[in-house]
């Protein structure tokens, strides 16, 4: 695999599993207007997925539905954060708030890709995503700082969220190759610029964030090392497709 | 998505009695003219409360409706199956969205309405309350229970309520999209493998029934129906509906190689009218009556979704809630 294709994979695979997450909001939220919120962004997030797979294609692997439907979970490289059940809607908003702010921000980076169709995709979804964080910081700001039962609620979904939120930036075996082809500026630098933002959305808020160099990094997703709820995940997600694969649906 | 067969309140049409007659009149004279009636017009009592009635019925089966299909979400085989249910499941959320804020206008507000759903007093389309065992069966109710659904609101959209009228032609406009969703998946089924076909024929077999009871029994013509059609608030009978829906599906269904399982089924050339086995009433009945299928779980499964989300409600309602405008 090359350099670039391992790219793609980890973030085409990031955005298909947080996809199917969100997607199991629907009918569940706790008011209508999340159900439709959580609907939406599962329906970029997936359709990303979807477009990155295509590109994965286009470099010779597999169609998406293939590599979507009939991979085993070792062979998914998403972080860790986006495979975990959805819980109770306090950690699937932090969780919304963590990965959507390092995603907004490592597509704004790919805009500037030497691999002119990553680039252009990255604008595309780029705009797409701005929708997202915009809806994530909202409801930080705003039930961050509201009931006592808020606060904690989101403070301790939080703190069991954040070392799993710095497996997102697990450096890739290609991590120079990235950077010198300037493919992609590279893990350390999106996670600089994403400390940052995360400080400052939840500055206005009364939810602390513990010292980083106190967190211990759950890592492993990107080499294939994942939950075991990625595994009971994509069963479900294959269930049907899996009946007859060379059939069409 | 919506069934037909609103259970009316058959009470209170004495009440019309007691309104002011010319009031009664000059509301009666305009909606014989097909003009709409807005929030702030004077309305009889009965027609308010049974307009409550229908939109709040309606409104709920697009939330409880949403669960059997969304419950394939996360199982559609490839993506663009997994999208565009998806969006099809959304929308049906947005439905309800738009028309708990329809009933909202004529005086009871969301939080009363999921009340009564939870505690069973308010009503919603009985075909929710079966269950969906494979994709097959998610595919029969995107292409006809959707079909179904159109009839009624098509119907409903000439109604005389603004309000209602307006969610209703948004409503249709997306149904269209659910139906040839649904139809497309159905033709992939049909010319797919004979486990395909199979698992179509199947699922037609379970879902026959509770569609003839979708638009609801035969009316009974009593005064009170009469009251209804003319204040534009029933548009048109349970009869009339199923026989259009026949007419429109059933050729359909056949075009695609399918059985349906009713050998009585035939079109009577001379009249156009549909003969067909009456489904069995008493389990409609008894289905409306609380005792179906799936009526504990679905119920249940919306009880446990507004417990959870309590906090999230309560917290928005905090005056130390610091709203933040998000500045697109």
């Amino acid at each position: 695999m090359t350099a670039l294709q391992e790219l793609l994979y980890k973030i085409a695979d990031d955005q298909l599993i947080i996809g199917h997450r969100n997607s199991e909001w629907t009918g569940f939220g706790p008011l209508l207007e999340e159900d439709i919120a959580f609907s939406s962004m599962a329906q970029d997030k997936v359709g990303q997925s979807y477009a990155l797979y295509q590109m994965l294609n286009s470099l010779g692997e597999p169609p998406p539905d293939t590599v979507a439907f009939m991979r085993e979970a070792s062979l998914f490289r998403n972080c860790q954060l986006v495979e975990l059940p959805n819980g109770e809607y306090d950690f699937s908003l932090i969780r919304h708030f963590l990965f959507d702010t390092a995603e907004a921000l490592r597509f704004e980076m790919l805009t500037q890709s030497s691999h002119i169709p990553l680039a252009e995709l990255s604008k595309k979804i780029r705009g797409e995503l701005r929708y997202h964080t915009l809806h994530a910081n909202t409801w930080i700001r705003q039930l961050g700082s509201a009931t006592e039962e808020s606060i904690t609620r989101l403070q301790h979904s939080l703190e069991y969220a954040l070392p799993y939120a710095l497996g997102i930036f697990e450096p890739s075996p290609y991590e120079d190759e990235l950077i010198d082809a300037r493919i992609f500026a590279g893990e350390q630098a999106l996670y600089l610029r994403w400390q940052e933002v995360v400080e400052e959305v939840l500055r206005p808020t009364q939810l602390s964030l513990p010292a980083w160099g106190s967190l211990t990094p759950r890592l492993g997703g990107r080499q294939g090392r994942h939950t075991e709820h990625l595994a009971h995940l994509l069963e479900e997600m294959s269930e049907v497709f899996r009946i007859d694969p060379a059939a069409e649906w | 998505m919506y069934g037909g067969g609103t259970t009316f309140d058959g009470a209170g049409a004495d009440t019309v009695a007691s309104e002011d007659p010319g009031r009664l009149q000059a509301f009666e004279a305009r909606i014989a003219l097909g003009e709409k009636i807005e929030p702030t017009d004077w309305m009889p009592a009965l027609y308010r409360r049974q307009l409550i009635r229908m939109i709040e019925q309606h409104a709920h089966s697009e939330i409880i409706g949403a669960l059997p299909e969304g419950t394939w979400i996360t199982r559609a085989p490839g993506f663009k199956r997994k999208l565009s249910l998806m969006a099809k499941v959304q929308d049906e959320v947005g439905h309800a969205q738009l028309l708990y804020s329809a009933a909202e206008t004529l005086g009871k507000t969301r939080e009363e309405m999921i009340t009564d759903l939870i505690s069973g007093k308010s009503k919603y389309s009985n075909i929710f309350n079966y269950p969906a065992y494979t994709w097959a069966d998610a595919c029969f109710i995107s292409w006809l229970v959707d079909a179904g659904a159109i009839v009624n609101q098509l119907a409903n959209a000439k109604g005389s309520y603004g309000p209602y009228c307006r969610a209703l032609e948004r409503i249709c406009a997306e149904e269209s999209f659910h139906l040839k969703y649904g139809h497309h998946c159905v033709i992939y089924l049909a010319a797919g493998t004979p486990q395909q076909r199979a698992m179509f024929q199947e699922a037609l077999n379970r879902w026959w029934q509770p569609m003839m009871h979708f638009f609801g029994p035969a009316d009974k013509l009593s005064d009170h129906t009469r009251i209804l059609m003319k204040w534009k608030v029933k548009m048109a009978t349970n009869d009339a509906m199923r026989n259009q829906f026949l007419d429109m599906y059933v050729p359909k269904i056949l075009e695609l190689g399918f059985t349906i399982p009713d050998p009585k089924l035939a079109k009577n050339p001379g009249t156009g009218v549909w003969n067909y086995t009456e489904p069995d009433w008493e389990e409609f009945k008894r289905v409306i009556q609380g005792d179906g299928p799936c009526n504990r779980e679905r119920l249940e499964v919306r009880r446990i979704a507004e417990a959870r989300g309590r906090w999230v409600r309560e917290a928005l309602r905090s005056p130390r809630a610091v709203y933040s405008m998000p500045l697109a």
